[in-house]
């Protein structure tokens, strides 16, 4: 009697089962299939002129990266220098004394707002407050508005990386006399180490490549220029506007930036993961 | 009390001096890192202020009005926000319809039927898509998945769906391959590492003796994920699921490169539409004057939208991590 319930439920099972089965598979089909793409078309552009030349006219045969290279890198670079210390410190306050407070309550949870804003936001509010007054698009307006995406995810990774370190090892430290800043950066911050540099990593794999943000802000140039002060070529934004271009040229460096771009930002990401399971093991 | 302590001939003033001094240390030192988390609260503040202040000149021309003007008139400067917010919710929509399910799916798996050593590198992997910069998507979506598309997905789902009463309009017209719908499915992608995370995350805090009693009972793993896990962390899942919604209502750049970018209103899901992000990244570089308060009116609208469903979020996801706290 039973029997036709049992295969029923049986068949349920096998079902849902299989569709779990295959939505991981579909999961797993569409990184790699990105990742064949971006490796088809991206490998070829990858020569040294890439590294050498800077971003061609339009229309002009040969040119690379050179100058989007250098400006991604020196915008990620002075983002990272601004929102280390800011990200570390706020999350030091949240971990150490916003246990109850009510300014500790609203900012983690404006933290994880922002977290999640929509990165165009940021780039419209970096651009009102200091494109428009000082007249031109810089690579510090750029900076700034890669900071704003950058500082919550070091705030909320340090916090919970500080939180996992156990209570004893603070009594401990207090009980030595230590005064609260040194139990702070001497004893939690320390054993927190590869936890709070693994948000780091994070937060940089994630501003490496955010484009949105740059359009109004760090905007481009076509020229090599070092100068924060002036519009700063990035790969981000080249990739976007050579990939929408009619040229085959700069479609084929845009499959190239790409391509370079998702490298750094996944080997960034790997090395976080193994930096901090190593930690864990611990 | 400070009396007798001085009475005590045996305290060294220089441990006292020590003592102040750390006293003092102590208290820059929380003042200094409170100002730091202070920041990330002005900035918040000061996002909002100067979004209301740009967009004040267009909040004064058509009132609220704005918001369902379906105009969007450039050069005689007609403006609404009708059909870029159309575009958000219509592409957002698509993303979640097919991305839940799938996260689902590759929630259960990873907790309930992976074996063991396979859980972190697939664990990975979908982290790894989460990893991946909108950019590519929109690339990956324009060039590769748009002509496929183009070819074998719209005219399958013409000739199925698109002969359904009802909904068969959303499936007609001309097939470009780029427009909402593929928009909708590049963001799909996008968003499901996300939700899929946050599922994997809430489904195995779910006590291990919840989930055997169930087995005990003879159900099948299916039955115990729908009926005990799904359930018990309904709550957080939901709370994934608006985390998914924000990502997908403020992405700019996979959109941009497929949604086809134009202001027009289309029954048709193969159509060309634009979203609100869309709109900012196309037409800010060129705007002047009061189309760039415009533009900062629908950043605006944006904001407030992906606010309202970030703190729903958070909301229902502190809830579930309360009510784990009380059932166990």
């Amino acid at each position: 009697m039973n029997a036709n319930l049992y295969r029923k439920r049986k068949f349920t099972n096998q079902i849902g089962l299989t569709l779990s089965m295959l939505a991981m598979g579909l999961g797993l089909f569409v990184l790699l299939w990105i990742l064949f793409v971006l490796f088809k078309n991206g490998f070829s552009a990858l020569d040294l002129n890439m590294f050498t030349q800077s971003t061609p006219a339009p229309g002009t045969e040969g040119g690379g990266l050179l100058n989007a290279i250098v400006g991604s890198l020196l915008l990620v670079g002075f983002t990272a220098l601004f929102s280390t210390p800011i990200g570390i410190f706020a999350g030091v306050y949240l971990a150490e004394y916003g246990d109850s407070s009510k300014i500790a309550e609203t900012t983690r949870f404006v933290t994880d707002i922002m977290l999640s804003a929509p990165s165009i936001v940021l780039g419209l509010f970096v651009y009102a407050i200091i494109v428009a007054q000082v007249g031109h698009f810089s690579g510090w307006a750029g900076t700034v508005a890669l900071s704003l995406i950058a500082v919550p995810v070091v705030v909320r990774t340090t916090e919970n990386m500080l939180r996992l370190v156990p209570g004893s090892l603070r009594e401990a430290a207090f009980a030595l006399g230590a005064p609260r800043w040194k139990v702070a950066t001497f004893v939690t911050l320390r054993a927190a180490k590869s936890g709070v540099v693994t948000g780091l990593l994070l937060a940089l794999a994630r501003i490496s490549g955010e484009t949105a943000p740059l359009l109004f802000t760090a905007l481009n140039n076509q020229f090599f220029s070092a100068d924060m002060t002036a519009p700063m070529a990035n790969l981000p934004v080249v990739i976007f506007q050579f990939a929408m271009s009619p040229y085959d040229n700069w479609v084929r460096l845009a499959w190239g930036g790409a391509l370079l771009i998702t490298l750094t930002v996944l080997v960034l990401n790997i090395i976080a993961r193994v930096m901090f399971r190593e930690k864990v093991k611990v | 009390m400070s009396q007798s302590l001085a009475a005590q001939a045996d305290v060294d003033p220089k441990m006292l001096a020590v003592v102040r001094r750390q006293k003092i240390q102590d208290f820059f030192f929380h003042k200094i890192t409170a100002s730091f988390s202070l920041l990330v609260l002005i900035a918040l503040l000061g996002i909002i202020a100067s979004l209301i202040f740009n967009s004040w000149p267009t909040f004064k021309k058509f009132g609220f009005e704005f918001i369902w003007r379906v105009e969007w008139d450039i050069i005689n400067e007609e403006f609404g926000a009708a059909i870029a917010i159309v575009g958000t919710l219509t592409s957002a929509a698509i993303a979640l319809i097919i991305a839940v399910p799938l996260s689902f799916g590759i929630a259960l798996f990873l907790t309930e039927t992976c074996p063991v050593w396979l859980r972190r590198p697939l664990g990975t992997a979908v982290e790894l898509l989460a990893a991946v910069p909108s950019i590519i998507y929109g690339m990956f979506g324009l060039f590769i998945f748009a002509p496929l598309f183009a070819d074998y997905g719209q005219p399958a789902l013409q000739s199925t769906l698109g002969q359904m009463p009802i909904i068969g309009p959303m499936f007609g017209g001309a097939m470009n391959g780029i427009g909402m719908l593929a928009a909708g499915l590049i963001l799909a992608f996008m968003v499901l590492p996300f939700i899929a995370a946050v599922m994997r995350d809430v489904f195995e805090i779910v006590p291990p003796i919840l989930r055997e009693s169930a087995y005990g009972l003879g159900c099948t793993t299916w039955e115990v994920v729908r009926h005990v896990v799904l359930p018990y962390t309904q709550k957080g899942v939901i709370g994934g699921i608006m985390l998914g919604l924000g990502r997908a209502l403020g992405e700019t750049m996979a959109v941009t490169f497929v949604i086809g970018n134009s202001n027009r209103l289309a029954a048709s899901l193969f159509a060309p539409g634009t979203s609100i992000a869309s709109t900012l990244a196309n037409e800010f570089g060129e705007a002047e004057d009061f189309h760039i308060s415009t533009l900062f009116a629908l950043g605006l609208l944006l904001f407030v939208i992906t606010f309202i469903v970030l703190a729903i979020a958070k909301i229902l996801i502190i809830r579930a991590e309360k009510a784990k706290g009380f059932k166990t």
